[in-house]
């Protein structure tokens, strides 16, 4: 029985449990609401919800525990010679995976029978074109361990798939059967749902915390095999990238690093003055109906995706800095620089800059201003003078999350800054960043067992670690600074 | 405007710094100050009373245009600052709030250190040629708010680390630094307690001996302390100038004399 | 009055530094002037950068305007081909599973033929070659022909009248992205084609459409920029914002209700807060390389498909959904939930019956912006094969999820990767498409939220 069709039998004996638990309460009270502890809903969805959840929870932890019980018993019945003319493992497995696929496809198709697909040997049939003609095309002809092992993997499948179907329908209904026998008017089905779905929102909470558990394993695990094979000063002080997919490549960091740093610097310089001086403009000088007017349009920049302000930068941003600053300057002629990304990913910024600052200097009491205007300052005076340094370590930490948020943008350096690992001061020369290089080592053909592709676990490691940082440091500055004035 | 607050100006001495005439103020439809007459004298601490919502603190604002600030308030009739009309729309309010200093309810010293504080009007206006100059006004503000002696060891700390009394003392050291001629208090000593506000009473008679001073007050205990002429508000009328003593005394209106005894207010 | 100046007693210690006589009111001192400069300075600096800021805006959207909006318009030649019998149907019993054996390469000298004979009934182009003639239109003509013959056999023999897509550079030459100078260094056109269409045009042959293809089509491959289309990344978006919605929306507000109503406050409440506002920031792409190693290499999910999109995607805009679902949780006054407490509602009562539905516009107008957010998101796609060329439309959900698809923003990318200049027009046109949607969400959460605000 397929995992679909499962749980539509699932949730069909749900809702037989919720209206015949409600049946049976209410019987129980002789048709009389009022004599019932909880409302007849409750009673229904308790039998309901004891039903579906302990099954779908086996289920899903099936789901998860059946492929990798399986994969680790096939694996000692392929012979070494098998995996060593595939180059790995994970490419034999691979293959046994396609060929498995294509033989329940054929099945499925009618093209087989069930028996045939079982026995069938590589040297009676031409496996590789039956598959071809079910729509499972196989790069070369397949070995006849491999097929042994893809029919045993068929089998053990199979198996679990059984097995997994009657343990969860025998849950489902043991489910049922407790919940409706306790099912009485003096039960009191309303705890025992509300626990059920208090229990739900917790779980739902905790995505937040897997997500991070996630983030953080997932990359440190790859991370590891990475260093493994290449030794982690050469990737945290070498000071060249040139990745080569024979072997033998230099995965050195900094100058990515660098490359991040430089883009993400002019993006400041573009995104913090004007991010700054039109926040002041807008909560200290402007009237209410340029405010009203101006405050969005900015903030419009906010809501566009970083894709477009790529092609922006891609067609219009870089030809225009190497036409008119470039080439007559004599620093290059390459369209994709540091400069260009920088810029865009500025305006990108501004209004994060400027709708963080206007939080913040609104922050500022009037007491202060008053204060000053009171002194006979000059609002200008006023606001250099006494809204800017009280509001100064606010201001910084908005600085640092706008920092945070360039140094993980990726597209726009993608399509804007360039592909060339290299340290250089010149910024209409094009450069790559660490976010550029996750993007180019994970696309395309990867084989998850190189360095070049781990690399990138390597990086999305470090990227994660440097933004973190920034970002809890930006946030507990913030937070002092609001304490302050409240 | 009652004949008894005439004849007390007429028979007053000093020379006039500030006088009103039918001053209005508005807050978009509000009518917040309704036909004021005054006439507040150099050298003299002149107390504005009355119930909350009456208008005494609005009227101060006026005083120095502070309430520029508010886009929804409008000010009609004439104020006038040594003759001159203030609201006139060639007065630059910057230049009259240097003459006409204010201290604000709350204590409000800027986050910068003790110095910087008291040396920000200087600065601003000019007021010291150089550096010598900067620290001899900031020390003789502070020992003129009677703070000097409290802070002369730590004149770099924040000044947002004193104490609230001594927050106030700083904010009227900063006032005065400025030079003004007519220093505006709005109720200084709301949010000090009893010994703070002690001092910066002392402080206030002192300051009477160079500055016009305008003081708001909730407490009617203070405003006979410190005061020489007292303004009683209600509803945004000015209900009763004099002496002060006469006022707290011998009340001409029924309305001051229910405020004084206790039945409004 | 008009001596302004304090009578100073001498040595009374007054911290009044010297000053000189004070001017009037109205007259500005040369100190004062000078400060209002700067007053003027830095307000104009102020209002400067608000103008740079609204004409980044304006640059930004009028280049992608500029830049995309031809992709609508595509340009068609109308070609009269005879459909020959002899060629298309060599065993002459019309049975389309016996015609399948002609590839499209016999169907191409009869479009050739088609369009010399219509030149020549018009008197023009007997300088060209058949070869340059049929390079003005696209190279999909043929399987188009083929596709129509296949499904109407019983028109052979006869002329029928087809209106081809015209080939990209010709309709870059319409548009005026090639010319005469370029199509002279060019391979795939010269300018005596350029002529010849030039000819054409005024022979009415060639004309410029509403290019409905562009939208609803599949993508093309890299030499036929005029038949690539955005339709299979639109399916594709569409359905990772299917699953966005059907997770993100639950749990997002399954969370915040534990969070702003049950929880505790302990150090698990702590941990949860922590990682909510730290994923809220954590880049993009990093949730791209979470998607790439949990779902697609241990989870065993397919590649490229909306499925898996869609989670990553769902974990992206969980924290933005929390984070505003919470704060129109918090909106709601507590006198609320003491009414439905006082009237003996258990805690999750009154949380369902009354909280929940006042906060709903709420959450409605912050899951239409997370979805926003994540319509629009590139970086965590490209990692879990997005990328991949697709020119087959998945099937309908749930099935579907699990094919392979694009998204509309990594379709841009795509085109944006190709060499033919034909496809930064196209990936302006599909950016203009998702700049359209993203309005249209903004739109409707802005006016729910002008409808259901509740000030209380």
């Amino acid at each position: 029985m397929s995992v679909t069709w499962l749980l539509l039998v699932i949730l069909v004996l749900a809702a037989i449990g919720y209206v015949m638990g409600r049946r049976r309460a209410f019987a129980d009270a002789d048709g009389d609401v009022r004599k019932l502890h909880s409302l007849p809903f409750y009673y229904g969805a308790n039998v309901a919800l004891t039903s579906v959840i302990p099954a779908l929870m086996l289920m899903f932890v099936w789901l998860i525990v059946q492929p990798m019980i399986i994969e680790r018993s096939l694996v000692p019945q392929i012979p070494d010679a098998t995996i060593e003319k595939a180059g790995a493992l994970n490419l034999v497995m691979s293959d046994v995976n396609r060929i498995a696929h294509g033989l329940d496809e054929a099945v499925s198709q009618g093209t087989m029978t069930r028996d045939f697909a079982r026995t069938l040997q590589t040297g009676e049939t031409d496996v590789r074109a039956r598959l071809a003609e079910v729509g499972v095309p196989l790069a070369s002809d397949v070995d006849p361990e491999v097929l042994e092992v893809a029919q045993s993997f068929r089998a053990m499948n199979r198996t679990g798939s059984i097995a997994m179907t009657l343990a969860v329908l025998a849950l489902a209904v043991g489910g049922f059967a407790y919940a409706y026998m306790k099912t009485n008017r003096e039960f009191r089905a309303r705890k025992y749902v509300e626990a059920v779905i208090k229990a739900l929102l917790i779980m739902a909470a905790g995505i937040a915390i897997l997500t991070t558990l996630g983030i953080v394993l997932s990359m440190l695990f790859e991370t590891r095999h990475f260093f493994a094979q290449y030794p982690w000063y050469r990737f945290f002080f070498g000071t060249t990238w040139a990745p080569n997919f024979r072997g033998d490549s230099d995965l050195g960091i900094i100058p990515l690093l660098w490359g991040t740093a430089y883009v993400s610097v002019i993006a400041l310089l573009v995104a913090v003055p004007i991010g700054l001086f039109a926040a002041i403009y807008l909560s200290e000088y402007a009237g209410p109906r340029v405010r009203s007017v101006a405050k969005p349009l900015i903030e419009i920049l906010a809501g566009i995706p970083t894709i477009v302000y790529g092609l922006f930068a891609l067609i219009t941003v870089g030809p225009l800095l190497r036409d008119y600053f470039a080439q007559p300057l004599g620093l290059g002629d390459s369209a994709n620089s540091v400069a260009t990304a920088g810029i865009v990913m500025g305006i990108m910024l501004i209004p994060f800059v400027s709708s963080l600052s206007d939080d913040i200097i609104n922050a500022v009491p009037q007491s202060l201003r008053d204060g000053s205007l009171g002194l006979g300052a000059t609002k200008s005076e006023t606001i250099r003078q006494v809204v800017f340094p009280a509001a100064l370590p606010g201001i910084i930490g908005a600085i640092l999350l706008a920092a945070s948020r360039a140094i993980g943008e990726t597209m726009i350096v993608v399509l804007g800054a360039g592909a060339a690992a290299r340290m250089d001061l010149n910024p209409f020369e094009a450069m790559t960043t660490v976010t550029v290089k996750i993007v180019s080592q994970l696309t395309g053909d990867t084989d998850f067992a190189s360095p070049e592709t781990l690399v990138a676990f390597a990086l999305g490691l470090t990227l994660f670690v440097i933004t973190l940082g920034l970002n809890v440091i930006a946030l507990v500055i913030v937070r002092k600074y609001r304490e302050q004035y409240e | 405007m009652n004949e008894m607050t005439m004849i007390d100006r007429d028979v007053t001495t000093g020379t006039l710094k500030i006088s009103a005439r039918k001053a209005q103020v508005y807050y978009g439809e509000t009518h917040a100050i309704k036909d004021v007459d005054i006439d507040i004298e150099d050298k003299m601490v002149t107390a504005f009373i009355g119930p909350s919502g009456c208008g005494k603190s609005t009227f101060l604002r006026c005083l120095n245009r502070m309430n520029d600030t508010i886009d929804i308030c409008r000010v009609e009739g004439q104020i006038q600052l040594d003759g001159q009309d203030i609201y006139d729309p060639k007065v630059d309010p910057v230049q009259l709030r240097a003459r006409v200093g204010m201290v604000f309810q709350k204590p409000n010293p800027f986050p910068k250190s003790i110095f910087d504080n008291v040396a920000y009007g200087p600065r601003i206006h000019g007021l010291a040629r150089n550096r010598a100059d900067l620290d001899e006004i900031v020390e003789k503000s502070l020992r003129r708010a009677a703070l000097w002696d409290e802070v002369k060891d730590r004149l770099q700390a924040p000044g947002t680390g004193l104490s609230g009394g001594q927050q106030q003392r700083l904010c009227i050291a900063r006032a005065v630094a400025t030079a003004p001629e007519v220093l505006l208090m709005d109720e200084p000593c709301s949010a000090l307690d009893p010994i703070a506000t002690a001092q910066v009473e002392e402080l206030i008679d002192e300051l009477r001996s160079n500055f016009s001073v305008v003081i708001v007050t909730h407490s009617m205990q203070q405003a006979a302390r410190v005061s020489q002429r007292t303004a009683f508000f209600h509803l945004g009328n000015l209900v009763e100038f004099g002496e002060t003593g006469d006022i707290f005394t011998n009340p001409s209106d029924p309305r001051t004399e229910s405020y004084i005894t206790g039945r409004i207010g | 009055m008009s001596d302004s100046t304090h009578d100073l007693p001498p040595g009374s210690g007054l911290p009044i530094a010297p000053r000189g006589d004070r001017p009037l009111l109205t007259e500005l001192d040369p100190r004062t002037k000078k400060r209002y400069a700067a007053e003027r300075r830095f307000k104009a600096l102020g209002l400067t950068a608000v103008c740079i800021g609204v004409l980044c805006l304006v640059v930004l959207v009028s280049s992608v305007l500029r830049q995309g909006l031809p992709a609508f318009t595509q340009t068609f030649i109308d070609v009269p081909v005879y459909l020959d019998p002899a060629t298309l149907d060599p065993d002459g019993n019309r049975d389309p599973e016996q015609m399948k054996s002609v590839l499209t390469f016999g169907y191409q000298p009869l479009i050739a033929a088609g369009l010399e004979r219509a030149l020549d009934d018009r008197g023009l182009g007997e300088q060209v070659t058949a070869d340059e003639v049929a390079g003005l239109i696209s190279r999909g003509a043929a399987a188009q022909m083929r596709d129509y013959v296949l499904a109407n056999p019983e028109k052979l023999g006869e002329t029928i009248d087809f209106n081809f897509v015209a080939n990209g550079r010709v309709d870059g030459y319409l548009k005026g992205r090639v010319t005469m100078e370029s199509a002279a260094l060019d391979s795939q056109i010269s300018p005596e084609q350029l002529q010849l269409v030039d000819k054409l045009r005024d022979a009415g042959l060639i004309e410029k459409k509403f290019n409905w293809a562009f939208i609803t089509g599949p993508d093309a491959s890299g030499n036929r920029p005029e038949a690539a289309g955005m339709g299979v990344a639109i399916i594709g978006s569409a359905y990772m914002m299917l699953v966005v919605l059907v997770l993100a929306l639950p749990i997002g507000v399954a969370a915040s209700i534990y969070l702003e109503e049950f929880a505790p406050q302990n150090r698990f409440t702590d941990i949860i807060e922590v990682n909510i506002s730290n994923l809220a920031a954590v880049p993009s792409i990093v949730f791209g390389i979470l998607g790439l190693a949990i779902f697609i290499n241990w989870a065993g999910l397919p590649q490229s498909a909306p499925i898996v999109g869609g989670l990553v995607l769902t974990l992206m805009t969980l924290p933005t959904i929390i984070i505003s679902t919470r704060a129109s949780l918090k909106s709601v006054p507590p006198s609320i939930r003491d009414g439905a407490l006082g009237l003996g509602a258990s805690k999750m009562q009154a949380v369902f019956h009354h909280v929940l539905p006042l906060a709903a516009p709420g959450i409605l107008t912050g899951t239409i912006i997370g979805l926003a957010q994540a319509l629009g998101e590139t970086a965590p796609l490209m990692l879990i094969g997005m990328v991949a060329f697709v020119r087959d439309f998945p099937d309908a959900p749930p099935a579907g999820l699990f094919e392979p698809a694009s998204a509309l923003p990594v379709q841009v990318y795509n085109w944006t990767q190709r060499s033919d200049p034909a496809f930064v027009e196209r990936a302006s046109g599909a950016i203009i498409v998702l700049l359209i949607f993203l309005v249209l969400m903004n739109t409707v959460a802005i006016i729910l939220r002008r409808r259901f605000e509740r000030r209380w």
